[in-house]
């Protein structure tokens, strides 16, 4: 198990590059699906405003 | 084509891919890292860090195929002044920077063990670099005018002018005399690389372009609800000020 995380004393690469790519990529995963609720949100809220603004 | 070409057609569509592609992604990933982890050797050369090629190739792979899609999309854009066109272009060039900056932060990570170097201004590196300012400034270009139309035809010009980097890309290895190793699994005469590293690549690749279709549908289904909004935003604020209006 240490021997797997020692990764032949390269540890302190292999883990650092595949821990950025997990963040990026569940990072920008997050973003866009925060971006299409946001709107949503926004749409449902115009919609069930009158005309004149009023709720 | 142009069936497709209708935004609400093509939402229901999109919509149906979705639920697919996510959870392809998903089941490529797993097997994917299990493969790099577990059952890829370590390479005879380079020890462990082989591991890396399954994260970074990949990434570069996808840097320059989202590209080709942006500017296929902007082509269509352009050509056929279809607001799909600059919608799809629009919602990949996040995911495209994020790719490659992905495959220079694990190029980097690769390069200091194994050349020692954290960068080296070497051809293949130098033109990654250039394709990740060209999607830096596409998406600075679609939000630099007040008229998004205007915004998005100078992203599409810039990413139609930016093709040129991806042939200098892929061939930057054979042209000039460079640190970056030369192609191993796209070339004319067959991979030169043995299965049990080919495999994790080949899992990853298709992770990752799983992924790519999933992050592309989300954000283009945000790009078009974002319009409906502004027109939504716009009749509301006609309403308010008739004598505005004309």
């Amino acid at each position: 198990m240490t021997e797997f995380f020692a990764m032949g004393g390269y540890a302190a690469f292999i883990w650092p590059a595949f821990g950025i790519t997990a963040i990026v990529l569940i990072g920008l995963l997050t973003i866009s699906l925060r971006g299409v609720r946001i709107r949503e949100a926004r749409l449902a809220a115009l919609k069930s405003e009158g005309p004149n603004g009023e709720t | 084509m142009h069936r497709f070409a209708n935004p609400n057609r093509f939402m229901r569509l999109a919509g149906a891919v979705l639920p697919w592609s996510a959870g392809l992604t998903g089941l490529l990933l797993v097997a994917g890292l299990y493969l790099s982890f577990f059952v890829s050797p370590a390479d005879y050369q380079q020890g462990e860090t082989v591991r890396m090629m399954y994260i970074h190739v990949p990434s570069a792979w996808m840097g320059l195929l989202v590209y080709g899609v942006m500017a296929a999309a902007s082509a269509t854009a352009l050509i056929w002044k279809h607001p799909l066109g600059d919608i799809i272009a629009k919602s990949a060039a996040p995911i495209g920077a994020c790719f490659t900056f992905l495959a220079l932060v694990t190029g980097s990570l690769w390069g200091k063990p194994m050349w020692g170097a954290w960068w080296v201004w070497d051809a293949r590196l130098t033109s990654m670099l250039i394709l990740f300012f060209l999607y830096l400034g596409h998406i600075a270009l679609n939000h630099a005018f007040d008229d998004p139309v205007r915004g998005a035809r100078a992203a599409a010009v810039l990413a139609l002018v930016g093709v040129v980097n991806l042939p200098i890309i892929k061939f930057s290895v054979d042209w000039w005399n460079t640190l970056h190793q030369p192609s191993s699994v796209l070339r004319l005469d067959g991979p030169a690389i043995h299965p049990s590293m080919l495999a994790p690549l080949i899992v990853m690749a298709l992770a990752f372009t799983a992924y790519f279709v999933s992050v592309l549908i989300i954000r283009i289904r945000g790009e078009l609800l974002d319009r409906r909004l502004r027109v939504m935003q716009a009749n509301r604020a006609r309403q308010w000020q008739p004598e505005a209006a004309l």
